[in-house]
C-alpha cells in the first residue's frame, strides 16, 4: 500500500482536508448551523480516516522518512516544501485526526456563531497537522502560528469566565514561546551556514557545542512553555478553564504536544552535546510538573482546573520522558504525548457535556449524578482509570514505558515520579466519588444521559485509549523505530 | 506442547469472554448471564483440575511456559505468558472453585438485585484478573492483573456505588492499595534495571548465579514486598479490607477472603526465590505477619458486626501465612492459603445467608438462629472449628504444620505470638457463632422472619464444609502423596514431621479458646459485660481498631491537604503571581514611556541631543581609541 500511496501527494491531502473544509464554510450562510456542523464533520472524518491510513500503511520495518514531498519555494533562503513523516509523526498525525473529529462532534450543540466557530477550529487543525509533517524548519514555524493564534479568538468569543483575561494570558505566554522558538530558528539558519532551513541536512551538521548550550534552553523553554514545563504553565489552567469544549479538547489533545514533540524533534535531536548538559536540569523542573501538577489538582474545585493540572503532571510525564535520553523513555514519552492526547480529550469532552447539562464544574454542587447518566459516568471513570495508570489502558503503558527508560538516567528522580501514581489515584477517585456516586442531588433528577453525536466523539477516543492499552504493540514498533536515531546521536541507546 | 498453550491461555480467557459478552449482549437477561458466567468458570474449573492431574504425573520439577511479546522496545521486552508448575495449579484450583461456589451462591443472594448482570460481568472480569495473576510467568505481566484485580475490588465493594458509605470504602480501598503498589512499581523497575528481564525464571537464575548483591537484594525484596502488604492488607496498610464489608457478601467471601488478598502470599511464594536469598526481607515478613496475625485477632474479640469480625479474622489469618513464610515455611504457608480459602468463604458465604435472613449484621441483634437455619448454622459451625484449628479439620494440619516450621526455625517470639492468636481465634469464632445461632433470639422480628435460604445458597455451603474438613487430609505429614511432596520450594521438599507436643498444646489452646467463649456466650458463667468493664481502655482500643484510621485521617487532613492547599496557594500566587507581575511591568513601563511620545519638537531635539552625548560618552569609554577621532589626545 505504501507504494501507492507513495505516488500521491498524501500529506498534503491530509493536512488540506481541514483547509477544504474552511473554503467551503466560506460559502455556506452562517444562520445553516447544520450544514455548517456537516460540513466541518466530513472532512475531519476524511482527514481521519486518510491519518489511519497512513497509520497502517507506513512501513515501520524500513523506517525513517516516508511519504515524502519535496519542491523548491524560495530557493534563496532554502525554504522548501518539505513534507514527510517518520513512525512519532504518524502516531501524532493519527492523534490529531482522532481528536478533531471527537472534537467536532462534542461541539454539535453549539448554536452560537457556529460558522466562525468551525472555520477558526479548522484552521487550527490545519497548523497542527502541518507541525506534525514538515521537516523544514521555516514551514514548521509557520505552521505552528497558524496553530496556535487562532485560539485567542476562539477562547475571546466563545469561551466563559474571565474568558478575555484568560484568552490574552494564553496568547501572550505562547507568543513569548514563539519569539524564542523564532530566534531559536534563525540561530541555527546562520550556525550551519547551509543557507537551507531543510531538517535532514541541517540534522547533519555538528553545531559548536558552546553553540549548543546557548541554544539548547532558548528553543527547549520556547517549545516547553506550550508544553506546560513547570514553571511556564500557569496559563493553561486559566487558558482550559476558559476555553469551550472543543477548543479544550484540541488544546490539551494536540496543541500541548506541539510544544513536547518541538522539544525532543529540534532541541534534543539537533543539538546532543546541549540536550546532555541541560538536560538533567530540565528533569528535576519535569519531576516538579510531575508531583506538584497532581498535589496541585487535589484540593481544586472546579472540574477544569483538576484536569488542567493532572494534564500539568502528565506533559510532566512526557517532558520527563524527553529528558530521560534513550530510547525507551523517548518512546515512553512519544506514547504519553498520544495516550494523554486521547485521554485529556476524553476528560474535557467530558466535563462539557457535564456543564451542559447541570451548569456548573463546581464538584461539590454535583453528587450521584452516575443514577441520571451513568454512561457519562461509565466513561468519565474510565477516563479517570487512564489517567491513574490502569493497566488496559493506555496510560498504563505511557508511563510504564517512560519510567523503565528514565529508570536507566535518573533512577531517584524516576522513584519520585512514580509517586504521582498515588497521587492521581486519590484525586481523580475523589472527582469520580463526588460527582457521581452517592445519593443524586434532587434538582438534577431531569438529566438526560449522552446523545448520539456525544457517544459517538467519547466512542472514538475510549476505542484508541482501551486499543493501545490492550494492544500497543504496533504503535511502540512505529515510534519506537523512529526515536532510534534521537537516541543513537546523543548516545542513549 | 501446544495443547498446553491453549488450555492454559483458555483458563483466563473464559471469565473474560463471560465479561465481554454479558456486558455487550446478555446484560438485560439476567438468568443467561449468570449461567454464561458459571459455565465459563466451570469449564475453568475443568482445564484446571485436567492441568492439576497432569503436574502431579510430571511431579515437582516439571514446569511448562510460553509467551508471546506485549511490548518490546529494543532490549526491554515484555510479554505475557503462561507458567505451569506446581504452584500454579494449586493457585488454580482455589481460585476457580472458590469463584465457581461463589457465583452459584450469588444466584440466590443477588436474587432481585436491579444490576445482577452487572454484577456477574463484575465477578468475571475478576475471575479473568486473578487467574492471570496466578498464570503470569513475568513481573509485568503480575502488575498488569494485580491492579487489574483491585479494580474489580474498587468495582464490587462499590457495587451498590449509590450508598455514600460503599463509594468512600472503594475509592479507600483502591488508594490505600496503591501505596503498597508504589513500592511494587519501584521494585519492578529496579528489578528489571538490574537483571535486564521481567521473566521469574530469567531473574531467579541471575540471583542464584549470585549476580546481585545481597543489600540491594534486600532492598528490592521490600520494595516487592510493599506490594503485598497493600494486597494482603498487613499491618500497617489494613485499613482498607474492614470497609470493603460494604461490598455484597459473596463479594467479601470471593475478593476479600478467599482469593484476592491471598494474592500477596501468592506473590511472595511465585518470588521465594528473591525473599529468601534476603534473610533480613525473610525477617521483616516474618514479624509483620506475626504482629498482623495478633493484632487483627484482639480486634476482632470486640466487634459486633458479622462481617467484620470475619474481615480482622483473615487479616489475622493473612498475618499468619505470611508469618510462615517470613521463617522459610513456603509450603506450610501455601498449605494454610488453601484451607483457608475454603473455610474462610465457608464463613463469608455463612454470614451472608445469614444476612440474608435477618437483615442486619449486627450479631448483637441475632441469636437462636441454628434452629431456622440449620444448614448454613452447621456448615458454619463446620468452618468454624477449622479455622480455629481442632483436629481432623483442614485448619487443624495447615495451622499446626505452621507452628511447627516456626518452632524448627527457632523464633520462639513469633511462636508464642501465632499460639497466643490460635487461642484468640478460637475465642472470637465461637463468639460470633454462639452469638449468631445460639441462645435466645435479641431481635424478635428479626428472627420471625428469618428463614433458610435456597439451595442456590446451601449447596455452595455443604461443598464448602465437606472441602473443609477434607483438604487437611491432603497435608497430612508424612505421607508420600502429600501436598508437601508436591508443593516445595527449591530441590527437596521440606521434610516434615508430626510433632505431637505441637499438635497437643495448639489442641489444648483451641479448645480453651472455644471453652471461654462458652463460658461466656453460652452458659453466662462469666459476664461479658463484667470483662468489658474490667479490660476498661482495652476495650475501647479493641473496639475502635486502636484508632489506625483516625491517625491517619488526621495526617491526610492536617498534612497532605495542608500540603495540597500550599501548592494551590503556590501556584495561584507566586508563580501565577510573577507572570502576572510581569504583564504589570510590562503595561506599567508602557503607559510612563508613552509620555515621552507628547508631540513636542523641543522636547524630541532635547532627547536626540541627550542621546548623543550619551552614546558618544559610551563609545568613548569603551573604546579610548575613538577620542583621538574626536581629536583629542
Amino acid at each position: 500500500m505504501a507504494e501507492f500511496l507513495g505516488n500521491i501527494p498524501f500529506l498534503t491531502i491530509i493536512y488540506l482536508m481541514p483547509l477544504c473544509a474552511v473554503i467551503a464554510l466560506f460559502f455556506i450562510p452562517g444562520t445553516n448551523h447544520k450544514a455548517v456542523k456537516v460540513v466541518s464533520l466530513v472532512f475531519s472524518v476524511l482527514s481521519f480516516i486518510m491519518s489511519l491510513l497512513l497509520f497502517i500503511s507506513y512501513d515501520y520495518k524500513k523506517g525513517g522518512l516516508q511519504f515524502v514531498e519535496h519542491f523548491d519555494w524560495i530557493p534563496a533562503i532554502g525554504v522548501n516544501y518539505f513534507m514527510g513523516v517518520n513512525g512519532i509523526n504518524v502516531a501524532l498525525v493519527l492523534l490529531t485526526g482522532i481528536i478533531i473529529t471527537a472534537g467536532i462532534l462534542a461541539s454539535w450543540d453549539l448554536n452560537y456563531r457556529p460558522k466562525e466557530f468551525f472555520i477558526l477550529l479548522l484552521m487550527l487543525t490545519t497548523g497542527v497537522y502541518g507541525v506534525f509533517m514538515t521537516y523544514n524548519l521555516f514551514l514548521f514555524f509557520l505552521f505552528y502560528e497558524i496553530a496556535v493564534l487562532p485560539m485567542y479568538l476562539l477562547i475571546g468569543i466563545w469561551g466563559t469566565g474571565d474568558k478575555e483575561y484568560a484568552a490574552m494570558k494564553l496568547t501572550l505566554y505562547l507568543l513569548v514561546g514563539s519569539a524564542l522558538i523564532l530566534a531559536g530558528l534563525l540561530g541555527i539558519y546562520f550556525a550551519t551556514g547551509l543557507h537551507t532551513f531543510d531538517f535532514d541536512k541541517i540534522e547533519q551538521f555538528a553545531f559548536d557545542p558552546t553553540f549548543q548550550k546557548i541554544f539548547f534552553p532558548i528553543l527547549f523553554v520556547g517549545f516547553g512553555i506550550l508544553a506546560a514545563l513547570w514553571p511556564f504553565h500557569t496559563w493553561s489552567p486559566d487558558g482550559h478553564a476558559s476555553a469551550p469544549t472543543a477548543v479544550s479538547m484540541l488544546h490539551a489533545g494536540v496543541l500541548m504536544k506541539l510544544g513536547a514533540y518541538g522539544c525532543l524533534i529540534i532541541p534534543v535531536w539537533l543539538f546532543p552535546i546541549g540536550a546532555k548538559f541541560w538536560l538533567p536540569v530540565v528533569a528535576v523542573m519535569t519531576l516538579v510538573n510531575i508531583v506538584y501538577g497532581s498535589i496541585g489538582a487535589v484540593k481544586q474545585t472546579d472540574l477544569k482546573y483538576i484536569v488542567a493540572y493532572s494534564s500539568v503532571s502528565h506533559m510532566g510525564v512526557v517532558l520527563l520522558g524527553i529528558a530521560g535520553m534513550n530510547d525507551v523513555a523517548f518512546s515512553g514519552a512519544v506514547f504519553q504525548m498520544v495516550s494523554h492526547g486521547i485521554m485529556t480529550g476524553l476528560f474535557f469532552g467530558l466535563i462539557g457535556m457535564t456543564y451542559g447539562r447541570t451548569h456548573t464544574r463546581d464538584i461539590h454542587k454535583m453528587h450521584g449524578l452516575a443514577k441520571v447518566m451513568p454512561v457519562l459516568a461509565v466513561f468519565f471513570a474510565m477516563t479517570g482509570l487512564c489517567s491513574l495508570g490502569l493497566p488496559g489502558l493506555s496510560g498504563f503503558v505511557a508511563e510504564l514505558t517512560t519510567f523503565v527508560g528514565v529508570y536507566k538516567t535518573f533512577p531517584v528522580w524516576t522513584i519520585i515520579a512514580v509517586i504521582s501514581i498515588v497521587v492521581t489515584a486519590f484525586y481523580v477517585l475523589r472527582v469520580v466519588q463526588i460527582v457521581f456516586l452517592g445519593p443524586l442531588d434532587a434538582e438534577y433528577k431531569d438529566l438526560k444521559d449522552a446523545k448520539f453525536t456525544e457517544i459517538a466523539s467519547l466512542s472514538i477516543l475510549m476505542f484508541f485509549i482501551v486499543l493501545f492499552g490492550v494492544y500497543p504493540f504496533y504503535i511502540m514498533e512505529l515510534i519506537h523505530g523512529s526515536v532510534l536515531p534521537i537516541a543513537a546521536k546523543i548516545g542513549g541507546m | 506442547m501446544e495443547q498446553l498453550n491453549v488450555l492454559g491461555l483458555a483458563i483466563p480467557a473464559l471469565p473474560l469472554l463471560a465479561f465481554l459478552l454479558i456486558t455487550a449482549i446478555t446484560a438485560k437477561k439476567k438468568m443467561l448471564s449468570a449461567v454464561l458466567s458459571i459455565s465459563c468458570i466451570f469449564a475453568s474449573f475443568l482445564i484446571s483440575v485436567y492441568l492439576l492431574i497432569l503436574q502431579l504425573k510430571a511431579g515437582h520439577g516439571a514446569s511448562y511456559e510460553f509467551s508471546f511479546p506485549w511490548l518490546f522496545l529494543g532490549d526491554v521486552k515484555m510479554s505475557l505468558g503462561i507458567l505451569i508448575n506446581p504452584l500454579t495449579t494449586v493457585m488454580l484450583i482455589v481460585v476457580t472453585t472458590v469463584s465457581m461456589l461463589v457465583q452459584i451462591y450469588s444466584i440466590g443472594y443477588m436474587k432481585g438485585d436491579y444490576a445482577f448482570s452487572r454484577f456477574f460481568s463484575y465477578i468475571s472480569l475478576f475471575s479473568f484478573s486473578m487467574l492471570g495473576i496466578v498464570v503470569a510467568n513475568n513481573l509485568i505481566q503480575m502488575y498488569i492483573f494485580w491492579e487489574l484485580v483491585g479494580l474489580c475490588s474498587y468495582l464490587l465493594i462499590g457495587f451498590w456505588w449509590f450508598k455514600p458509605e460503599a463509594a468512600e470504602a472503594s475509592k479507600k480501598a483502591f488508594i490505600v492499595t496503591r501505596f503498597g503498589d508504589f513500592g511494587f512499581l519501584v521494585g519492578i523497575l529496579i528489578l528489571s534495571y538490574i537483571t535486564g528481564t521481567f521473566n521469574f525464571a530469567e531473574i531467579q537464575a541471575q540471583i542464584n548465579a549470585g549476580l546481585i548483591s545481597p543489600g540491594l537484594l534486600t532492598v528490592i525484596a521490600l520494595l516487592l514486598f510493599s506490594g503485598a502488604v497493600g494486597k494482603s492488607a498487613q499491618f500497617p496498610l489494613h485499613v482498607w479490607l474492614p470497609d470493603a464489608m460494604e461490598g455484597p457478601t459473596p463479594v467479601s467471601a470471593l475478593i476479600h477472603a478467599a482469593t484476592m488478598v491471598a494474592a500477596g502470599v501468592f506473590m511472595v511464594a511465585r518470588l521465594f526465590g528473591i525473599f529468601s536469598a534476603s534473610p533480613h526481607a525473610m525477617l521483616v515478613i516474618a514479624y509483620l505477619g506475626g504482629f498482623t496475625a495478633i493484632f487483627a485477632a484482639t480486634i476482632a474479640l470486640t466487634q459486633n458486626d458479622i462481617k467484620r469480625v470475619l474481615a480482622f479474622s483473615t487479616l489475622s489469618q493473612l498475618g499468619y501465612m505470611m508469618l510462615a513464610m517470613g521463617i522459610g515455611g513456603y509450603t506450610s504457608g501455601m498449605f494454610h492459603l488453601t484451607t483457608h480459602a475454603f473455610f474462610k468463604a465457608l464463613l463469608f458465604l455463612g454470614a451472608g445467608s445469614v444476612i440474608h435472613a435477618v437483615h442486619t449484621n449486627d450479631i448483637q441483634l441475632m441469636g437462636g438462629l441454628h434452629k431456622k437455619m440449620p444448614i448454613t448454622s452447621i456448615t458454619f459451625l463446620i468452618a468454624s472449628l477449622s479455622i480455629a484449628g481442632i483436629f481432623p479439620l483442614s485448619g487443624f494440619w495447615s495451622k499446626d504444620e505452621i507452628l511447627v516450621n516456626i518452632m524448627e526455625s527457632g523464633h520462639m517470639g513469633l511462636y508464642y505470638v501465632a499460639a497466643a492468636t490460635a487461642f484468640l481465634t478460637a475465642f472470637y469464632m465461637f463468639r460470633l457463632y454462639l452469638m449468631t445461632f445460639t441462645g435466645k433470639p435479641r431481635d424478635a422480628h428479626a428472627y420471625e422472619h428469618a428463614h433458610e435460604s435456597p439451595l442456590t445458597m446451601t449447596v455452595p455451603l455443604m461443598i464448602l464444609a465437606v472441602l473443609s474438613i477434607v483438604t487437611g487430609f491432603a497435608g497430612i505429614p508424612g505421607k508420600e502423596q502429600s501436598f508437601y511432596n508436591f508443593l516445595f520450594f527449591g530441590a527437596h521438599p521440606h521434610e516434615t514431621h508430626f510433632n505431637m507436643g505441637v499438635a497437643l498444646s495448639s489442641s489444648a489452646i483451641a479448645v480453651s479458646g472455644i471453652a471461654l467463649a462458652l463460658l461466656m456466650y453460652a452458659f453466662g458463667l462469666i459476664k461479658p459485660e463484667a470483662v468489658k468493664n474490667a479490660s476498661g481502655p482495652l476495650y475501647k482500643l479493641s473496639y475502635n481498631k486502636y484508632y489506625i484510621d483516625e491517625i491517619y485521617m488526621f495526617f491526610i487532613k492536617n498534612g497532605f491537604f495542608v500540603i495540597a492547599s500550599a501548592v494551590k496557594w503556590f501556584d495561584r500566587h507566586v508563580v501565577d503571581g510573577a507572570v502576572n507581575l510581569v504583564a504589570f511591568l510590562c503595561r506599567w513601563a508602557g503607559s510612563k514611556l508613552r509620555l515621552t511620545v507628547n508631540g513636542g519638537v523641543q522636547s524630541y531635539a532635547l532627547i536626540i541631543f541627550g542621546g548623543l552625548v550619551f552614546i558618544a560618552a559610551v563609545f568613548a569609554v569603551w573604546n579610548p581609541d575613538a577620542l583621538k577621532l574626536l581629536g583629542g589626545r
